[in-house]
């Protein structure tokens, strides 16, 4: 009767056998390539100081304002604009500038990674059903696999700080743009590819001027996503080193200070709502064509 | 100006399904549609077409939804691949043709208008229509210069800045026929050009490609589910049923030769009055009998010589041929006649 009242698992001993030797493995494989993998990632921490610094350096003025022209730019409506200005001045009145920056030189970084990335891997995944079916059930595992799991490896890896903080905030940021690139090239009307092809297009002149244009509003959609996203991942990815306003939040949370806490958590959520309306106002506007006028 | 070109269709067969190629034999050996779709699943859409287009002359292939009609007209350009046959056009085999032959020949022989216009909605009409010189490599100045002369002849100047979703459905056919005009290549293809559009803009757009044509002298391959249209644009039509071919010929063969009850029925719709013309209903010369002083020449519609029957006041005229040489002679019971089909 023990067959059914308890559940015939693995022995236990031959368990933490198993168990051992995968972490023993992987603790070799991290000291034999540990150096090899931090000197192959040291552009991108290049590239992340670099941007951290533009932030932090250059005069708040002259990083407001060119927030003020994005955004301008981005939306070309003067209330979000207004918003935003309201929004940022907030935040350095009560003293998060630094942070704010900090996370805003992150945020970029990740999601131009997420887009360099992402935008070919979703062209390649609507151009072969065969690349999309491998690579779906990969971004599945990517978006619902707990973000502390596979922040072990890329620490055990690569130690703590800026690039397995980038590292982790990429693969939980970048399926939406996958995702959403492969899924606007599928929906592009087949008459227009009839068309591409009728008037001798080649596969790059039916990709860069018919597909592209053409699912251009959804892949915005999808880089819309990616900000949101990477945003969210801010507070655990201060848990390895990553500045920026996560960092208070966590202190926050080990030492119950409520104030701090609700002042960066909205400053988080101040720069998400400016994010989000500047690129969906953008998305709005470059498909204003697309909109049926007459009947 | 490109040369016209001609192009011939031989023994073309296309079936839809998996392993059409071994089931081409049955085909070619009398299987039919339906048995071909009950035993095989596989769908016959094109049976051993053989057509001869004429450079330069508008050929109308007609037939209702489900004919086959727009998937002859993919083989010229070879969005659809046939089964088996050759498609030949100025002597050369499109079916042949390698991926690189085959967009050279696509850029530079033919063009394509398309019924749901396909136009590009990011960009505008003068975008639009440079697309296929664009894909050509032409440079920029060349392609607005070639554009915006096309843009005017098809009455669009102005509207050159304008998006697609700006226009109205027959502007945007306008610009689809400007998109293809601008390749100048000598076969156009036109599939269902005008069926989506409005009766009257359907007419007034029948008209633009008769006055562009007397200048243009393309090939032009016209796809129509509309006897009337097809009977108006067409120096030669075919009728297409199930895949088949079941008449080919002039506006005048169909209308007064039908070749079975199916086309028959589809004739009796028409108005014969501006179809007919004048030598085919006319009473032979009576010999050593004043001709009537009035004349009508040889290809006028029977409609025209009612009207110039009417206003001259006469009761029978002269039917001439070019050189004014007396053909027959025409009165009003001929006319009613050959318009009532008796």
């Amino acid at each position: 009767m023990e067959f059914l009242s308890k559940f015939p698992q693995m022995d236990d001993a031959l368990l933490r056998d198993l168990k051992k030797s995968i972490d023993e493995s992987f603790r070799g494989f991290t000291r034999a390539y540990g150096d090899g993998i931090e000197s192959f990632f040291e552009p991108l921490r290049l590239f992340l100081v670099y941007a951290e610094q533009f932030m932090t350096r250059t005069p708040w003025i002259v990083i407001f304002l060119l927030i003020m022209a994005i955004a301008w730019f981005g939306s070309r409506n003067w209330k979000i604009v207004v918003g935003a200005a309201a929004t940022l001045l907030l935040i350095g009145y009560f003293g998060m500038w630094d942070d704010t920056m900090k996370t805003i030189s992150m945020i970029f970084v990740c999601t131009v990674i997420s887009i360099a990335l992402g935008i070919p891997l979703g062209i390649a995944m609507s151009r072969w059903n065969r690349v999309q079916s491998v690579v779906n059930p990969i971004l599945d595992v990517m978006q619902t696999m707990p973000s502390f799991v596979y922040l072990i490896p890329v620490v055990m890896l690569l130690g703590i700080g800026k690039v397995p903080g980038l590292i982790a905030v990429v693969i939980y940021a970048m399926p939406p743009i996958i995702r959403l690139t492969n899924l606007g090239i599928r929906l592009v009307d087949a008459d227009m590819l009839e068309a591409a092809d009728a008037f001798g297009s080649n596969g790059w002149q039916r990709l860069s001027k018919v597909q592209l244009p053409l699912a251009l509003p959804t892949i915005m959609a999808g880089i819309n996503q990616t900000i949101m996203m990477a945003l969210a991942m801010v507070v655990i990815a201060s848990m390895i080193g990553v500045q920026g306003l996560g960092q208070p939040v966590l202190r926050a949370i080990s030492n119950q200070y409520f104030t701090l806490g609700m002042f960066n958590g909205f400053a988080i959520v101040g720069i998400a709502i400016i994010f989000d309306r500047v690129s969906q106002a953008f998305g709005k506007r470059l498909q204003k064509h697309t909109e049926v006028v007459h009947g | 100006m490109a040369e016209p070109i001609g192009i011939q269709i031989r023994n073309l067969y296309k079936i839809f399904g998996n392993d059409a190629a071994s089931l081409i034999d049955k085909v070619r050996t009398g299987t039919t549609k339906t048995e071909l779709n009950d035993k095989y699943g596989a769908v016959l859409g094109l049976n051993n077409i053989n057509m001869d287009m004429a450079a330069g002359r508008i050929q109308v292939i007609m037939g209702l939804s489900g004919s086959g009609k727009s998937t002859l007209i993919r083989h010229i350009n070879r969005l659809i691949d046939p089964t088996a046959g050759e498609v030949l056009v100025g002597g050369e085999d499109v079916v042949k043709m390698s991926p690189e032959a085959l967009r050279e020949f696509r850029r530079h022989k033919t063009a394509m208008v398309f019924q749901k216009f396909a136009l590009l909605p990011n960009r505008n009409v003068l975008e639009n229509t440079g697309y296929g010189l664009e894909v050509q490599g032409i440079p920029r100045e060349k392609r607005i210069e070639t554009s915006m002369r096309w843009i005017e002849r098809v009455g669009l100047k102005g509207f050159e800045k304008k998006y697609p979703n700006q226009l109205s459905g027959g502007m945007q056919q306008r610009v689809g026929l400007a998109r293809a005009l601008s390749n100048d290549a000598p076969i156009l293809l036109m599939d269902e050009a005008f069926s989506a559009l409005d009766p009257l803009i359907r007419v007034d757009m029948q008209s633009v490609l008769l006055d562009l044509q007397k200048e243009i002298r393309k090939t032009v391959v016209f796809i129509t589910h509309d006897l009337d249209e097809a009977l108006r644009l067409g120096d030669s039509i075919a009728i297409l049923r199930d895949g088949e071919i079941i008449q080919q010929g002039t506006s005048q063969d169909i209308v007064l030769k039908p070749a079975d009850a199916y086309i028959a029925n589809f004739v009796r719709e028409v108005n014969r009055g501006r179809v007919i013309h004048v030598e085919a209903a006319m009473s032979p010369l009576v010999a050593d009998t004043a001709l009537p002083s009035g004349s009508v020449t040889e290809g006028t519609s029977l409609d025209d010589a009612m009207k110039h029957l009417v206003a001259s006041g006469a009761d029978r005229l002269t039917v001439t041929d070019a050189q004014n040489r007396p053909l027959g002679l025409l009165d009003s019971a001929t006319i009613v006649a050959a318009l009532v089909g008796i």
